[in-house]
């Protein structure tokens, strides 16, 4: 083990900051009242929140160049050799609408399942300290199952695209098709992997339930991953919208 | 996900555990480190073959035998592509932020280790996919690192342009994540982890410096993995993002509609925040050590601060700068100059802030300063030439020639690489104990920076006598045949100085198994990572969770007792 | 050591400012109208620049000798700054980048921002993987139409543009792979390019535009000498980019009405 060697003390805790400035939370301490030895659940949910947030806005910038090479490449006229002209030939594509908002209905039941999911494990978490008090029963919650339907539910709408490609190509809309229908494709199945990558997380966050960790880390996985659920909810819409009305 | 387990406090067991798939922040720097450091020799391999081609063409040279000009051509490409990527992307941030950014703010790691474990292999995966080029029938692509569509769209474009350049889009797209995952760790840990006392005004410059190329890179890499998957459906799945109407060797493509100006417009939004993403770490070394070793505070630290947000606001904003000559609109083009200068403010307070650091100081001169004074004379040097490209007008008779290889080749390839030298002598003894060799670290030192100003200066002149860059040979044009006498002088000094970088691996290795031994705090440093042991312990404070009191650059404070105050010296010695 | 690293910075400003200053490599001869004000621009930067240059890294060499550690005869300033050197600096190097560009703006706006004038002589430039070719609309002033699936670069000029010969204005088009332009005339370039990007670039007449497949794009410039000039291509384009090269040949009005009549008439 390494020996600490300091020219001088440095723990000696000093009772005013000393400049000011955002004070950020101490290590240690568990914020739920079972005192020490507990790692602080609230602040790692807060902590992974966060880093959510930031990793959002990464996701939020692949949509934003997607969304800028559409637009620009709507608007963008090409020289047709023959003419000597410009000419647009951006082509609407034929959406297969009833389909899309089926799809959209059944992503919108999973992100309401997704929010029962977490409100129900929030209070879990809450009640557990309760339940660690010797003789305190409160019996065996197992609940409705919101995080497996919300599974179903994102594979269904999965499932939906997948026909809605199928519809596209008999309509005669392929990849390559057009610039329009090359943008259809793209967008919709970039939005399809990532929301595949949070049936994995769900899916994951089911798993470790059977596993026994503490409700509390559970919960935390659970939280971060419905709220990146809700943001590809709206995300969807967001696509749907752009391929839509800026047909 | 690394949530459910908590910041662990108990060291790993096994060599698999502690040295491969490691959560500590401390190993996963080092890992970063060096795989630059194979990179960069990778890469200067490769430079130093087409610095010998470019004067002798027909040469036959022993392992690789001649080069055609379309090798040469990928050598070109792929000595850009890992440099940029997996040197300058890498070591700088990857390297030494991840190992010092937690100790500097006194945090025990990242805020999500298994993240960080992961944002390294999906690296080192990048580097593998990027080195299959090589060995693939075609070989490696021949489009540059800029890539530009249609030459990089089409696979009959040229030698290199099948499965090479596919593998050179995936490595990137990979490369890309990875640099997500580690943006999104830095910037979480910066905003998050800080110890009690240590406000975002106390922080170390350099931990400004790795939190502004974080979030340069959050905002960046994701507009580049779009463009490579563009150019992935383009080349493979017949589509037309970037494609026109063309002919190739008389055979009309398929494609239709597509604009090449698009491919650049996405690129360089990316790009040009990446070459901010190259530098800023290096200067915040630069500021680290000119403080250290002046023993003064860093002059004007406010200022510091609000340079490097400026620096990285602005770059999002002039990435046209790059595409004067596209066939932009050339009121886009004035629009961008425009930026393009204003971002020359920002570096320029930098240096003057430099040089009043040293101004009034007690300068120490142990190797990391060297580097440290040799990056500022670099940075002048290569920062001086941008006033003449962000002109349009100028750039007409300079756009594509060595003169724009010799200026980011001044900044990106000398200058941040001497921030990287710095960092490396200057964190050395807290890495491993031991210090470096002084006499073989002022050797390099020396000879790296006559070297390296000997190849780069040279191209300024070569360029304004208009000579074009991402030529394999000089023998088709008249007006060229003058320049070769200069063409030469610069491969006789690329030859001595890559040569001479045998030293610094030979003082980095031998110091680090027969290296005299260091103390906790060899250079009189005041930030965090100098008040714990060394090596650092896994929790980086030995179970103590340090408290600061002071700024990060109180050295000669009236009244104290030492010419430097730590931060986490009592708040009763005399500071700011 | 301080004095060492003194006399090397100084040692590399001297040299890198000297060769700067005696232009042994320099731009070459320009030969056109934009080249005046292109120079002068060039000048007024690198002047300005290499002030800045030689100051700054004589200030750098002399600090690390001038306040090098000499034991108790140093002493240091503790100071964390100064606000008004802050703004003062930041404000002169605002107003010299700054001012810098607008001084060049002009210049850009001129060569770019206005059309060709009206009887200035047009000429389309492609550029293919690796040639140039130029072609001339001949005396209907039309250039005729030009089919991709014509293309066939083996056979040469017209074939390579792929000239469609069935439209009447191509009948007097005039296709070359030099170039020829009269002098003191401005030319009205349309610039094209075939499969991937290229860049006509004409060191001598500052001239320098991509060619960029998917566009037809106008530029113009104006010769002022009579000679040849060597034409580069400035953007790359595959293997054969070092070799992409053209000649243009400025010559006077007489000689090249007389050049196209001859290449018109070995059309017949």
């Amino acid at each position: 083990m390494a020996t600490f060697s300091s020219p001088v003390s440095i723990d000696v805790p000093s009772t005013g900051q000393g400049g000011g400035g955002v004070r950020p939370p101490a290590y240690g301490g568990g914020g739920d009242g079972r005192g020490d030895g507990f790692p602080d659940y609230g602040q790692r949910l807060r902590r992974v929140r966060l880093g959510l947030a930031i990793g959002l806005t990464s996701v939020t910038m692949i949509f934003v160049s997607l969304t800028s090479a559409y637009v620009v490449r709507r608007g963008l006229p090409t020289l047709d050799e023959r003419t000597n002209a410009y000419v647009r030939d951006w082509i609407p594509v034929d959406l297969p609408i009833a389909l899309l908002l089926v799809n959209t209905a059944l992503l919108l039941a999973s992100s309401v399942t997704a929010e029962l999911a977490r409100r129900q494990i929030t209070r879990q978490a809450a009640l557990a300290p309760v339940r660690s008090i010797p003789g305190v029963s409160l019996g065996e919650d197992k609940g409705f199952p919101w995080l497996a339907t919300t599974v179903v539910l994102g594979g269904a709408f999965l499932t939906g695209q997948w026909m809605a490609w199928h519809e596209l190509a008999d309509r005669g809309f392929y990849m390559a098709t057009s610039a329009s229908s090359s943008f259809v494709y793209l967008l919709t199945a970039t939005h399809a992997v990532h929301l595949m990558g949070g049936i994995l997380v769900l899916l994951y966050a089911a798993a470790v339930s059977l596993l026994n960790r503490p409700v509390e880390a559970r919960r935390i996985v659970v939280d971060v991953t419905a709220w990146y659920w809700h943001f590809m909810f709206l995300l969807w819409l967001y696509i749907f919208g752009l391929v839509w009305f800026v047909r | 996900m690394a949530t459910t387990a908590t910041i662990h406090s108990h060291a790993p067991q096994g060599f698999i555990r502690k040295y491969i798939f490691s959560l500590d922040h401390k190993v996963i720097g080092l890992q970063y480190y060096f795989l630059a450091l194979v990179a960069v020799f990778v890469g200067m391999f490769l430079s130093l073959l087409m610095r010998i081609h470019m004067v002798w063409p027909t040469a036959v040279l022993p392992l690789v035998g001649e080069i055609k000009p379309e090798t040469y051509l990928s050598l070109l490409t792929m000595h850009g592509t890992i440099m940029v990527f997996f040197v300058l992307t890498t070591a700088p941030q990857g390297g030494f932020g991840n190992y010092f950014l937690p100790i500097q703010i006194g945090a025990p790691d990242m805020a999500f280790p298994v993240l960080n474990m992961l944002s390294f292999w999906t690296t080192f995966v990048a580097f593998v996919v990027i080195l299959a080029a090589f060995f693939v029938t075609g070989g490696a692509p021949l489009h540059g690192w800029t890539g530009y569509a249609p030459l990089s769209a089409l696979t009959n474009s040229g030698p290199g342009e099948q499965l090479g350049a596919d593998l050179w889009i995936t490595s990137i797209a990979i490369f890309c994540i990875a640099s997500l995952m580690g943006a999104l760790n830095f910037i979480t840990t910066t905003l998050d982890l800080r110890a009690k006392g240590m406000t975002m005004m106390r922080m170390p410059l350099t931990v400004w410096a790795w939190f502004i190329t974080a979030i340069l890179g959050l905002l960046a890499f994701g507009v580049l993995l779009s463009a490579g998957i563009l150019l992935l459906l383009d080349r493979n799945l017949g589509t037309s993002f970037y494609v026109p109407l063309v002919v190739v060797n008389g055979q009309v493509m398929g494609h239709k509609g597509g604009s090449p100006l698009l491919w650049q417009h996405l690129f360089w939004f990316f790009g040009h925040p990446e070459v901010y993403i190259a530098i800023l770490p290096g200067m915040g070394v630069a500021s680290q050590l000119l403080s250290t070793f002046s023993r003064k505070p860093i002059f004007g630290y406010k200022a510091m601060v609000y340079a490097i947000m400026a620096i990285g606001f602005l770059g999002f904003m002039v990435w046209g700068h790059h595409m004067f000559m596209s066939g932009m609109s050339p009121y886009t083009a004035f629009a961008f100059s425009l930026m393009t200068m204003a971002i020359g403010v920002p570096s320029a307070i930098k240096t003057f802030n430099w040089l009043g650091t040293i101004h009034g100081g007690r300068v120490r001169f142990q190797t990391p300063m060297l580097y440290a004074i040799g990056f500022v004379s670099l940075f002048v040097s290569g920062g001086l030439s941008g006033p003449f490209l962000a002109q349009p007008v100028l750039d007409i008779p300079l756009h594509d020639t060595a003169f724009v290889v010799g200026h980011f080749h001044l900044i990106m390839g000398v200058a941040a690489i001497f921030g990287m030298f710095a960092g490396t002598y200057y964190w050395f003894p807290k890495m491993f104990g031991r210090m470096m060799n002084e006499t073989w670290g002022r050797v390099h030192f020396f000879i790296t920076l006559v070297g390296t100003y000997s190849i780069f200066m040279p191209m300024h002149y070569l360029g304004m006598a208009g000579q074009p860059r991402r030529y394999s040979q000089f023998t088709e044009l008249a007006y060229l045949q003058q320049l070769m006498p200069l063409n030469r002088f610069i491969t006789y000094a690329a030859i001595v100085t890559i040569s001479a970088q045998v030293i610094f691996v030979i003082n980095l290795f031998w110091s680090m198994f027969k290296g005299p031994k260091a103390s906790d705090n060899p250079w009189e440093s005041t930030t965090l990572e100098w008040t714990t042991a060394t090596p650092p312990p896994h929790d980086n404070f030995g179970g103590r969770t340090p408290v600061v009191n002071h700024g990060p650059y109180e050295y000669s404070v009236p009244g104290a007792p030492r010419d430097y105050v730590m931060q986490t010296d009592p708040a009763t010695v005399a500071s700011h | 050591m301080g004095l060492a690293l003194l006399a090397i910075i100084w040692l590399i400003t001297f040299v890198s400012t000297y060769f700067f200053a005696a232009k042994t490599w320099w731009l070459p001869h320009g030969a056109s109208t934009s080249t005046v004000w292109i120079d002068h621009q060039f000048a007024l930067t690198y002047v300005l620049m290499g002030i800045v240059f030689v100051a700054a890294q004589g200030a750098l060499g002399l600090f690390v000798w001038q306040y090098r550690d000499q034991g108790k005869a140093s002493k240091v300033t503790y100071s964390h700054g100064n606000t008004t050197m802050e703004v003062l600096w930041t404000a002169l190097t605002a107003i010299l980048f700054i001012g810098l560009n607008l001084m060049g703006s002009p210049i850009w706006a001129s060569e770019r921002f206005a059309p060709a004038d009206p009887g200035s002589v047009p000429v389309e430039v492609t550029g293919m993987q690796f040639a140039w070719y130029f072609r001339y609309p001949g005396s209907d002033g039309k250039f005729g139409r030009t089919d991709p699936k014509l293309m066939d670069p083996s056979a040469g000029n017209e074939a390579a543009l792929g000239l469609d010969t069935a439209d009447p204005a191509s009948k007097d088009d005039v296709v070359t792979g030099t170039m020829y332009l009269p002098v003191n005339r401005q030319v009205d370039l349309t610039l094209r390019a075939v499969d991937v990007i290229h860049s006509f670039f004409v060191p001598q007449m500052r001239f320098k535009q991509d060619a960029v497949p998917g566009l037809a794009i106008h530029m113009h410039f104006t010769p002022t000498e009579v000679g040849e000039y060597e034409i580069a291509c400035a953007e790359l384009c595959g293997l054969g980019h070092y070799k992409m090269h053209g000649m243009l040949h400025v010559v006077s009005q007489e000689d090249f009405d007389k050049w196209l009549a001859t290449r018109e008439a070995e059309k017949q």
